[in-house]
This record gives C-alpha cells, sequence and structure tokens, in this order.
C-alpha cells in the first residue's frame, strides 16, 4: 500500500512548549485517516507542518515523497488545505473565491472556468456561483472552502475541524461530501475532536494528546484492545464507572451480578471516546 | 520572469476586484480628510500667506497630494491585508500556494499603489482646478508613483506585522499622524531650527513632500530626497520580504 504521508520523530516547540513530540505516523494513500483528539493536542500543528506553513523544530515528514522543509512547493502542488477557520474572502463572490485559488495554482482561463463549473456542481453550488461568501450560511461556506481547496485537484486534501460548528444536518452532508472524495480517489487526512465524526468517517484513527500519538489503528482495532462492549455503572454521589468486556454476553453477566446500591446500569458499545478517556484519564471534547 | 509576473498580477487580482466593487466608497473615504485639508489650511489659515513667491494654496496642493498618496497607498495596502491575515485568516491562501514571497510582496505593494494613485490623481484634479501654478510633468509622476510605492511598501510591512487591530492604530496614531502633520506637508521646513529639521528629514514624507513640491512648481528638484526615498522603499520592501519569511515559521 502506497503511503502518502510520512512523519518521523515530528516535533514542533513553541515558546519552551511541544506542540507535537516526537511523531511517527504513516497515512496510506487512499484512505481516510483522522486525528482525534481534544483542543490543544496538537492536531492544526500536525496540519500546519504537513502543509507547510510551519517548520517542524525537528523530525521530517514527507508529503507524497516530497520533503515538507525541503520542497515546500512541490508539496503545495499535491495538497488541498481546508482550515479549521474558513479562510476565504468573505467580500468575494463564491466563484472569485475559487478563481483566485486557481489563479494562484497557475490554472488557465478556460480551465478554470471548466474545473469552477464542474466543482460547484459536484456540490450542488451552482445556484450560488455569483453570491458573495458572506451571505452564504455556514454550511454553504464550508462546502465552499472544501471545493476552492480542490480547484487544483491535490492528491491528499488536509481538513482541519471540518464540522466544527455546524449543525447535525449539515455536518452529515458534509460527511457525505468527504466520503464521495475520498471514494473519487482523494487521500483524506482530517482532525476532529468529534468522536462520532472520527468513527463515521475515518478508516483508520490516531489519538492525539498532548502532541504525543498514544494510539492508531482502525476504529474496530482501538475498542478491540479495550473491549468492543461498555458497561456504565452509576452508584449515588459517585462518579459513572466504566468496565469493558469483549462481547455483550459478559457485560450482561457482569451487569447481573452488581450490588444493588449501583442505581444505574448502562450496556452499550464502546466507542473511541472510551478509548481516549482511558489511555488518558481525560474527555476528547472536554466538559 | 512570465511565471513572476502572472503570480504578482494574480495576488493584485483580488484585490482589484475588492476595489471594482467598492471604488466608490474606497475613493471618498480617501479623499475627504485631504479636502478637508486643503479647505481648512489652504482657504482657512492660509489665505493671505506666501512662501517663495507663491501662494500658500499653491505651496500647499503639492503637500496634500503626497500626503493623500501616503495615506491612500498605506490604508489601500496594509488595512486590507491585516484584515484578510488576522480576521478573514485567508491570507494563508498565499502561503499555501506555490508562488514566491517576492510575488506575494509585489501582488500586495500595487493594490495599495493603485489605490495611492486613484486617491492622489483625484485630490490632483481638485488642485489643478485651484491651482494654475502647477507643472504636472514627468518629474512629478515619477515621484507621485515612487512614494505610493514606498508607503503601499510601509503598509504591507505594517500589515504583515501587526499582531492586532490596535497595533495597527498604535502604529497610526504614533507615527503616521505625526507624519501627516510634521513632513512639510502644510509649512515649509526651512523656517524650523536645524534639530528639528534633522529628526524630520528621518519621515519619508518629508522627501515626499519636497520632491512632489518642486517638481510640481517648477523648482530645483532635491535628487538627495528622491533617493532617500528610494532607500526608504528598499528597506520597507526588504521588511516585507523578511515578514513574510517569518511569518511561515
Amino acid at each position: 500500500m502506497e503511503e502518502i504521508i510520512q512523519t518521523d520523530k515530528l516535533t514542533k516547540i513553541y515558546d519552551g512548549v511541544s506542540a507535537i513530540q516526537d511523531l511517527v505516523l504513516t497515512v496510506h494513500a487512499g484512505e481516510i485517516f483522522g486525528f482525534l483528539g481534544p483542543n490543544g493536542a496538537g492536531k492544526t500543528t500536525t496540519i500546519r507542518v504537513l502543509t507547510t506553513l510551519t517548520k517542524p523544530t525537528s523530525g521530517h515528514a514527507l508529503v507524497s515523497s516530497f520533503d515538507v522543509v525541503k520542497e515546500p512547493d512541490k508539496v503545495k502542488k499535491v495538497i488541498g488545505v481546508v482550515q479549521q477557520h474558513l479562510s476565504l474572502d468573505r467580500d468575494l463572490t463564491v466563484r472569485e473565491n475559487m478563481e483566485f485559488r486557481a489563479r494562484l495554482r497557475h490554472i488557465g482561463s478556460s480551465e478554470r472556468k471548466r474545473r469552477i463549473d464542474a466543482l460547484l456542481d459536484y456540490v450542488g453550488l451552482t445556484d450560488q456561483a455569483n453570491r458573495i461568501v458572506d451571505k452564504l450560511s455556514g454550511g454553504m461556506k464550508k462546502r465552499v472552502s472544501i471545493v476552492s481547496s480542490l480547484m487544483h485537484r491535490p492528491k491528499v486534501l488536509f481538513l482541519d475541524e471540518p464540522t466544527v460548528g455546524l449543525d447535525a444536518q449539515t455536518r452529515r452532508r458534509l460527511w457525505e461530501l468527504i466520503r464521495r472524495l475520498n471514494l473519487d480517489g482523494t487521500t483524506i487526512f482530517l482532525t476532529t475532536h468529534y468522536i462520532e465524526e472520527a468513527e463515521a468517517l475515518c478508516q483508520r484513527v490516531g489519538i492525539l494528546h498532548h502532541g504525543r500519538l498514544i494510539a492508531l489503528g482502525t476504529p474496530l482495532q482501538l475498542r478491540n484492545k479495550l473491549g468492543l462492549v461498555t458497561v456504565e455503572t452509576l452508584v449515588r454521589n459517585k462518579e459513572t464507572h466504566y468496565q469493558y468486556f469483549a462481547d455483550r454476553a459478559a457485560a450482561t453477566s457482569y451487569a447481573q451480578n452488581l450490588p444493588p446500591e449501583v442505581k444505574t446500569i448502562i450496556i452499550r458499545d464502546s466507542n473511541l471516546e472510551d478509548v481516549f478517556v482511558e489511555q488518558t484519564g481525560e474527555k476528547v471534547e472536554g466538559d | 520572469m512570465v511565471s513572476v509576473l502572472s503570480d504578482i498580477y494574480s495576488v493584485l487580482w483580488v484585490d482589484l476586484r475588492f476595489l471594482r466593487r467598492h471604488w466608490l466608497r474606497t475613493l471618498a473615504t480617501s479623499i475627504v480628510s485631504p479636502i478637508l485639508y486643503l479647505v481648512a489650511f489652504g482657504f482657512g489659515l492660509g489665505r493671505g500667506i506666501s512662501f517663495g513667491g507663491y501662494g500658500y494654496l499653491d505651496f500647499v496642493i503639492p503637500g496634500i497630494i503626497a500626503l493623500t498618496a501616503m495615506t491612500g497607498s498605506y490604508n489601500g495596502a496594509g488595512m486590507k491585508l491585516h484584515v484578510d491575515r488576522l480576521f478573514y485568516k485567508c491570507f494563508d491562501e498565499y502561503l499555501l500556494s506555490p508562488i514566491s514571497m517576492f510575488s506575494l510582496a509585489v501582488g500586495k505593494t500595487l493594490i495599495g499603489v493603485v489605490r495611492g494613485l486613484l486617491a492622489s490623481g483625484a485630490l490632483l484634479a481638485v488642485g489643478i482646478v485651484l491651482s494654475s501654478s502647477l507643472i504636472i510633468g514627468p518629474l512629478f509622476v515619477l515621484v507621485l508613483v515612487t512614494s505610493c510605492f514606498v508607503f503601499s511598501f510601509l503598509g504591507v510591512l505594517v500589515g504583515l506585522l501587526a499582531k492586532s487591530h490596535q497595533d495597527m492604530g498604535t502604529f497610526s496614531t504614533l507615527v503616521i499622524l505625526p507624519m501627516t502633520f510634521l513632513s512639510g506637508t502644510f509649512f515649509s521646513l526651512s523656517q524650523l531650527p536645524d534639530a528639528v529639521k534633522a529628526v524630520l528629514y528621518v519621515l519619508p514624507l518629508t522627501h515626499s513632500s519636497e520632491s512632489l513640491r518642486a517638481a510640481a512648481l517648477g523648482q530645483p528638484f532635491p535628487w538627495l530626497s528622491f533617493l532617500a526615498l528610494l532607500g526608504f522603499g528598499l528597506v520597507f520592501f526588504a521588511g516585507c520580504l523578511l515578514a513574510l519569511k517569518r511569518i511561515s515559521v
């Protein structure tokens, strides 16, 4: 399997504080890879380093075999980036924003127009082409941001917290778009602090905590290490207790033998939040 | 070379689209202050004053044109860049594209030059109507364009270095505002003590005003001042390139 992103002991230190520390990671071509972690875990810093916006303090990173420090221009040609903030010129129209990106990537006039029309059609925004970006809804702005980053047909698309701040329906529409892009051949590297997003979209997930990669694998592999079924128990005036089991039968048997002071018992499938909590003692999305 | 020019135009293109949509508002806000200065100083305070055989209005118009070139270029280049960088955060798009820092710096400078020339051109039109002594020759145009470049470079530099909206405001209050009133725009520096003069010659607008006034009134041209203006431009441009390099660390 072709490795499209490789990092070796990648470290970035800001003012004596490690934003990412000794990150060793590979992302395969054609997959949706997710970086899961709470705010401040180092997800955005990782994207900034991989997209050449920030130089690492030490270590190496290759994107499509190009070194992000030594060959930034080659890296820029094969990546698309959708930042957490919109990074669109809100005073320009949708079409102008896309044209601007295309011009910066040296795409000729007729090809520019063809690609803009095709991409707007792809995301159902053809009728919004001449609207000022500032007048669009949050979900539309995000879609414009995504298609604008596709003007030069990148091999890898980096999405930093793509659905943050969006309502559930809009979020699901964006997931659909991300899946469609992936099926059409684009490798996706996304960061998120939403558990359900990582589980719904990503073929493999890396869990990041205080700049360190603490777990890596498919969502099923990560849950399997912990136990696929979780039993949550609550005793009055005490914190919720979690216990993990390989299957539902074992979980049910455990639940049946709990003492009577246990007031609430929930048996459910384990998730990546459980994996994160067990590894770090903290919650991904915070309190 | 073609690729560099094409990249420069691509950077400029975005800002030209914005200008095309908001040209009237941009022009109006650029020339209100200079016209107020012209009325207050040219017709109000300056009535009856003469400098070296010229009426005060003839004297002050080139200074106010230099001032307009400064504010139009500085704000035209710096403000949008600053907003794009810190508020809209779309400036990263330039850094993510394979264009050179040189093309980016020049492209961002050119919109300031365009806006500075638009504003000072409008003032010049008013000046020609009010004063029959103005000579608009190649030297005048050269100084005007050079001034626009110098202050546009300064706008890009400050727009790149500012960490907040307050930083932009602080620079305007502490540097641009004093320069507006002290750089020989409204009075002749020859009347001032040498020590004060030495300080005022550190300001680029002083050289811009003196060169523009000399060219407009047909006086001996102060080539040293023009060279100083070019020097300021080079320093500001080098600063822009360094600031861009620093941003991506």
